[in-house]
Order: structure tokens, then C-alpha cells, then sequence
């Protein structure tokens, strides 16, 4: 079956677990009782470079759990500068079930690891039970020009903390069959209204084949057109006060737009990374996919029998004037808060993902797509063109697109509930062809019930 | 019998425990008393999952029964060719992993590329969307029974084999043909493996989780966070870190199973001695 073979791809297959949204085991996260413990790491005061100095030379061993395959290789490089200290990989998971066990370590008060792997949008749900050790007394505000912007305003508290380094990164952009384009003389859209219109003549000529397909699971790709959009659903201020606006005017733009489109039955809304869905990019019956940076090197591992009528292009945009897009994917290393050795596993953190060999690496072994700035810019990885995109220099432009991304964008720190309400609310209107918009409300004001029983203040949109 | 207190009653006290907490991402942990349950009697969603899965049982179950029963009956016989070639091929399902059964249900459901949509378009016929609202609830009762007929003609067949030979030989001297003996001396000594199975079934259904939970992925329109009850207690946990509540909804399901389970052994042991 389909399904095993995108299991290995496991850094894809993490970006879309975000909206499985359940997924994970682990009865011990009933250990309830005692959360926020073992956060005696000191914050406030800033470590001297003797400090670090002395501790990368004190033989120690550090936890790291991830679920990214060879990580080993990028280690190794590690291990090499810095004799005394030794990680020790374990994988937990993916996604979901990664966090589940990392949270139920936390509260047990042992056995979580130095550092973890964690997705930009999970990092508030961990920051709200104060579970992150802030790491710019360890040197990491140094590393700011390093990265890309936004991916630094994703890990950047409102005080200046910053509570992971960026790994990799996924810009939304757009794919599309070029032959089939061609074929109904359709030009690559440049505005989501050309978008439209090229839906509806597409459909028109060929009953078989829709312009895109929006999944109607997945929550991730809602929250980067939304990123796109310029909305701002969800902003933090204080530990107790959440805002949530998933339902204002821009929201209420995309609802109308995406949610027209499917009634009108002119694109897709099946489940995405199912097999029916595989078969159907395979099969050419969506003729875009709209997807992140990291979505070239996936399709043509999983579509492998269109290769070379594939194309890169940006998202349509809102204001063409005004080219913007959002962000669907990456993740980062986070040091946990109860660590014991916190300068050794800040220090791991910073270099896996900031030291120019290991990020390089990252790309090439991992094929992950980038977030520094000087790789996304160097001629090996930018001049890279791919046969299965005829030629493209797909990440080129998935590096300008990067660009583009605002640095605003906010996650909710319940995003797991976010992420379900959405699937019953609003994927499901796009599903079953309903009212997109009034599904917008239904969503915002689940969330607000939600976030008002945990006890959060609720600001008034 | 302190493995037992250990083992068992542990864990189910510590969740007692827990269901008279509320622990909020903000204020910490409170004790609130019986309010989870309170909330949890009232919940609709609660109830529907329980209602549904009512629904699961009654169209599922009987017709399992029946075929494991038809089934045993026949491989008792003695006129089936290929006897054990049969009776292992009824059980296999039983042995593979309820996740990859789903998977490959899943499958075959496809609306669009499914096997069972692809010969419905070859030979224009109509084929029913499987994974819709009106068919899921059908659609997974078959992957169960699929998984569990095996299972539960196993338990049967062996209840079978149990009776003397003398009875048969007694009933044949009599002149009983076999629809009789099938009648008469088997069903009757099938009564107490059939209440094993019925009791089974019973948990088996008001615990329904692996299918649903995996059908979400492709249905995530259709079968939502509380299709069942236990998916329901499922995502309360892990979904909305409401362990607390969570415990109070599954504390009330093992209840509902508990009186649904006294009532079907209670109705059996009152028609076997009426």
C-alpha cells in the first residue's frame, strides 16, 4: 500500500501529522498533578563564555529525541568539535505522539530528554506550561541575522526569549502540471481571482480533472493561506490571555473563497496523504498541488510516474502588488527546561541547526529545506535544478518565496484542539459543500468555550 | 492477590481519583467532585457516542454470531471438503493486526480508486459510497465482523467438539437426521460458549476505537472526535488535555458496559430456566 511509502519520508510526514491533531498513546499523560516541575534551570542570568567554555569540556551525556532519520550524520559533526559531550538519539515518535510522551515526561518530573524536536506551531503549547528553557543567556541571540526572519519571530517570545533554533522550514508555494495547463491553454495563475476563473474553465473542459484539491483534514494548510492572508487568528498577551479571531474579515474572505469554489464543485476536498489521494497525483486528476518548500523533493518521490511535467510557481496572491505567502511545515530543536545540562544542550541545539556544514547537511541528506540564510543563498543548493520539475530551479524560488513569509503570524497554545475543531467545523463544511463561512463561526466559538474551560481570559475580537 | 490489587485496582483507583479533579492549562489543578460526572451525563456528544455504538451492536453483533455459528456448525458436520483448509481461512483475519485490516478496508472503500468503485465503474453498476454518513456505521461493522467471525467459530467449534459422541450416536438410534441433532443437541450445548461470545461482543462494541480511529483519516468528515464513546475519551485526553474528564467519561462507559453486560447474561439465564 501507498501508505508505507511516505513513512520513511518521515520529516513530510510530520508536517501533516500536526493536523492528525489525536494520534498518540501513552495512558502515563494521565500523570497529571504536578506540572511545571523541575524548572530550576536559571533564566535570568546570562552564562559567560568561561561558563561554556568549562561545560562543553565536562564529559556529558545528552538526550535528543527526534523522529528525523541518519540525524546521526549531522551529530557526528557535533561530537567531533565537542569531545567530552555525547547525545544519545531516541525517537518517540512523530509528531503527535512525540508531544504526548514529551508532555507526560515534563509532568512526571523525569525522564525527558535535553532537547527535543518540535514543530514551530507546537512550540506555545509547550511555552504556556513553562516547559522551554529561554536560550538567549546561552548565545543564541546571536544567531538572529543567521535565520530566516519569520522562522525567528516563530521561536521569539514577547520578552526576547527565544525558545528553539529553527531546523528547516516549508513556504507555501504553488505545483502545477504543466502539460495539462498547456493542454487547456491555461496560464499559470497569478492572482487567487485567475485562480478561480482557470478552476472553472478546467473543470468546464475536462469533467475529470480539478484545478487543485483542498484537503479538508488538513488544518496546516488553512493556517498558512490564512498566514498568506495576512490574518492574525490567534495572539498571546500574558500567560493568561489568549485572543482568537479565526473567524474575522480576512478568515471570512478565504471561507467564502475556497468554500465558493467547492460548492461549485470546480476543485477537489478529499482527505490529503490517503491513497486515494496519492493515486489521483499520480493519475492527474488534480492538475496544482498547493503545498510547502518541501513538497518538490515528496511529489516526486510519490508521483514518480509524472515526472517532468511537474512546475514550480508562487501562491496566487491576494494583491499581486504585494506578494506574500505563509509557512506549512519545518520545525526546531528545543532545550527542555528541567534539563541538568543546560549549557551543553543549548550549545547542541545552536550548532545542529546553525553551524554552516550541519545545516548543509541537513539539506542534502535530509532534504530538508533550509532556514538560514546563507545556505538558501549559496549556488550548490539554490542553482540545484531538477529533472522531475524539467529543469526548474525549484528551490531558487521556494528561497524567494521564503521572503515573502510574514514574520507575524502567531500559534494558539492549544493548538491540537484548534486543530480538531477546525476538521469538524470548517474542513467538514468544505467536505460536505456547506456554508464555509458560518462553519468560521462555529469554529471561533468552540475555541472560545474551549479556551474559557481551561481557564485562559478570552479577548473580545 | 497482591499482584491482583496491584495490577488491576491500582490503576482503576488512581483514575477514579483523577475524574474528581478539573487541571486547567491556566490555574493549575482544582478539586471539583462529582462535577466531571455531572457535566459528562449532560454531555451530548457523550451520549450520542454511546447511542451510536448501541447501534454498532445491534446491527453488528448478530450477524457475526450467526455466521461464526453457521460456520462451526458446518466444519462440525463433517461434510465440508477441505475442512481445516476452511477453518483456517475463516480465522486468519482474526490473526492480522486490527490496524492493517482497517488499513486495507480502507482501502477497498476508496470512493475513486477503490477496488470495489473501479469494477462498479467497469461494469456500470452502482456502487455505494462506503465511507459516507449513511454507510459508515454498516461499512465498519463489516471490517469487524471481517476481523472477528474467525475468533468467535473458533470459541464455538471448540464448545462443540466437547460433546460426547454417545449423545449423537443416542439421537441417530432415536432417528434424529442431523438438522435435528443440530437442533437439539448442539445449540443447547452451544449455550454457554454463545454467552462467552455475546459477552465479548459486547465490550468488543461499546469499546469500538482501532477502526473508527483509523477510518478518520480518510472520513474525517464523516466520523468526527466523538463518533464513539471511547474515540470521544480519547480525544478529551490527548486532543484537549482534559485527562480529568476524560476519566469521568470513561468511567462512565465501563459503567454503561457493566449494565449492559448484567442485562444480557440476566435475560439468558431467565429464558434457560423459564
Amino acid at each position: 500500500m501507498n501508505r508505507a511509502s511516505f513513512t520513511p519520508n518521515t520529516s513530510q510526514m510530520s508536517r501533516r501529522l500536526f493536523l492528525t491533531a489525536a494520534g498518540a498513546v501513552s495512558l502515563g499523560a494521565a500523570l497529571t498533578g504536578c506540572g511545571g516541575s523541575g524548572g530550576s534551570a536559571s533564566t535570568a542570568k546570562s552564562v559567560t563564555p568561561a561558563d561554556i567554555d568549562k561545560a562543553m569540556k565536562t564529559p556529558t551525556e545528552l538526550t535528543f529525541w527526534t523522529w528525523v532519520p541518519d540525524i546521526e550524520q549531522e551529530i557526528a559533526l557535533f561530537e567531533k568539535k565537542y569531545p567530552a559531550i555525547k547525545v544519545k538519539v531516541v525517537n518517540a515518535g512523530q509528531g503527535v505522539e512525540h508531544y504526548t510522551k514529551l508532555r507526560t515526561a515534563i509532568k512526571a518530573g523525569k525522564g525527558a530528554p535535553d532537547v527535543a524536536q518540535m514543530e514551530y506551531q507546537a512550540i506555545p503549547t509547550f511555552t504556556i506550561t513553562d516547559s522551554l528553557l529561554d536560550l538567549s543567556p546561552y548565545g543564541a541571540s546571536e544567531l538572529k541575522d543567521t535565520f530566516v526572519d519569520w522562522t525567528w519571530g516563530q521561536v521569539s517570545g514577547p520578552k526576547g526569549e527565544i525558545w528553539a533554533i529553527p531546523q528547516d522550514t516549508g513556504p507555501m508555494g504553488m505545483l502545477y502540471r504543466a502539460d495539462i495547463f498547456d493542454k487547456h491553454g491555461i496560464e499559470p495563475p497569478k492572482t487567487w481571482d485567475d485562480f478561480a476563473a482557470a478552476a472553472r474553465k478546467l473543470h468546464k473542459a475536462d469533467p475529470d480533472v480539478y484545478l487543485t484539491n483542498l484537503a479538508a483534514n488538513e488544518a496546516a494548510a488553512w493556517h498558512g493561506l490564512l498566514w498568506q492572508a495576512g490574518a492574525k487568528p490567534y495572539a498571546t498577551s500574558g500567560k493568561g490571555n489568549v485572543s482568537i479571531n479565526v473567524n474575522d474579515a480576512i478568515s471570512k474572505k478565504l471561507a467564502a473563497y475556497w468554500g465558493g469554489l467547492a460548492q461549485e464543485g470546480v476543485i477537489g476536498v478529499e482527505p490529503d496523504f490517503t491513497d486515494a489521494w496519492f493515486s489521483a497525483l499520480n493519475k492527474g486528476k488534480y492538475a496544482t498541488w498547493i503545498t510547502a518548500a518541501w513538497g518538490p523533493v515528496f511529489l516526486s518521490g510519490s508521483a514518480k510516474s509524472t515526472a517532468g511535467k511537474w512546475r514550480a510557481a508562487p501562491l496566487p496572491q491576494w494583491d499581486a502588488a504585494k506578494p506574500s505567502s505563509g509557512n506549512w511545515g519545518g520545525s526546531t530543536s528545543a532545550v527542555i527546561k528541567a534539563t541538568e545540562n543546560p549549557i551543553a544542550a543549548a550549545v547542541f541545539a545552536q550548532f545542529l541547526n546553525s553551524d554552516p556544514e550541519s545545516a548543509k547537511l541537513f539539506s542534502t541528506k535530509q532534504s530538508f529545506f533550509p532556514a538560514t540564510k546563507p545556505l538558501l543563498t549559496d549556488p550548490s543548493f539554490a542553482g540545484d535544478a531538477s529533472a522531475f520539475y524539467g529543469g526548474q530551479k525549484v528551490n531558487q524560488l521556494f528561497a524567494e518565496i521564503g521572503e515573502t513569509v510574514s514574520t507575524e503570524f502567531q500559534w494558539p497554545p492549544f493548538l491540537d484542539q484548534a486543530v480538531t475543531d477546525w476538521t469538524e467545523t470548517v474542513g467538514t463544511s468544505l467536505a460536505r459543500k456547506k456554508d464555509t463561512v458560518a462553519a468560521l463561526d462555529a469554529w471561533q466559538t468552540r475555541l472560545t468555550t474551549y479556551a474559557k474551560k481551561q481557564g485562559f481570559s478570552v479577548q473580545a475580537p | 492477590m497482591v499482584l491482583f490489587l496491584l495490577m488491576f485496582l491500582t490503576p482503576l483507583g488512581y483514575a477514579a481519583y483523577l475524574s474528581l479533579f478539573q487541571e486547567r492549562l491556566i490555574g493549575g489543578t482544582a478539586f471539583v467532585g462529582l462535577d466531571n460526572y455531572v457535566t459528562a451525563l449532560k454531555d451530548p456528544l457523550l451520549r450520542e457516542g454511546v447511542v451510536r455504538v448501541g447501534a454498532f451492536f445491534v446491527i453488528q453483533v448478530p450477524l457475526m454470531l450467526l455466521m461464526a455459528l453457521l460456520f462451526a456448525l458446518a466444519l462440525d458436520s463433517g461434510l465440508l471438503r477441505l475442512a481445516r483448509v476452511i477453518r483456517l481461512g475463516i480465522f486468519v483475519p482474526y490473526a492480522v493486526p486490527s490496524v492493517v485490516a482497517t488499513l486495507m478496508w480502507g482501502y477497498l472503500y476508496g470512493p475513486d480508486f477503490g477496488p470495489f468503485a473501479q469494477l462498479g465503474e467497469k461494469f456500470d453498476l452502482p456502487v455505494p459510497h462506503f465511507l459516507s454518513d449513511g454507510w459508515m456505521l454498516s461499512s465498519l461493522a463489516n471490517v469487524v465482523t471481517w476481523e472477528f467471525v474467525g475468533y468467535n467459530m473458533i470459541i464455538l467449534y471448540a464448545a462443540l467438539r466437547t460433546v460426547p459422541q454417545e449423545l449423537y450416536e443416542a439421537a441417530a438410534m432415536d432417528g434424529a437426521g442431523p438438522w435435528r441433532i443440530a437442533w437439539s443437541i448442539k445449540l443447547p450445548a452451544l449455550r454457554p460458549a454463545l454467552l462467552l461470545t455475546l459477552l465479548f461482543s459486547v465490550i468488543g462494541s461499546f469499546q469500538l476505537f482501532n477502526e473508527p480511529k483509523l477510518l478518520q483519516d480518510i472520513a474525517p468528515d464523516v466520523i468526527d472526535s466523538s463518533y464513539t464513546a471511547n474515540l470521544y475519551a480519547y480525544s478529551l485526553a490527548f486532543t484537549g488535555q482534559q485527562v480529568n474528564y476524560a476519566a469521568a467519561v470513561s468511567f462512565l462507559l465501563g459503567l454503561v458496559i457493566v449494565i449492559f453486560s448484567y442485562v444480557v447474561l440476566f435475560t439468558a439465564n431467565r429464558r434457560r430456566t423459564s
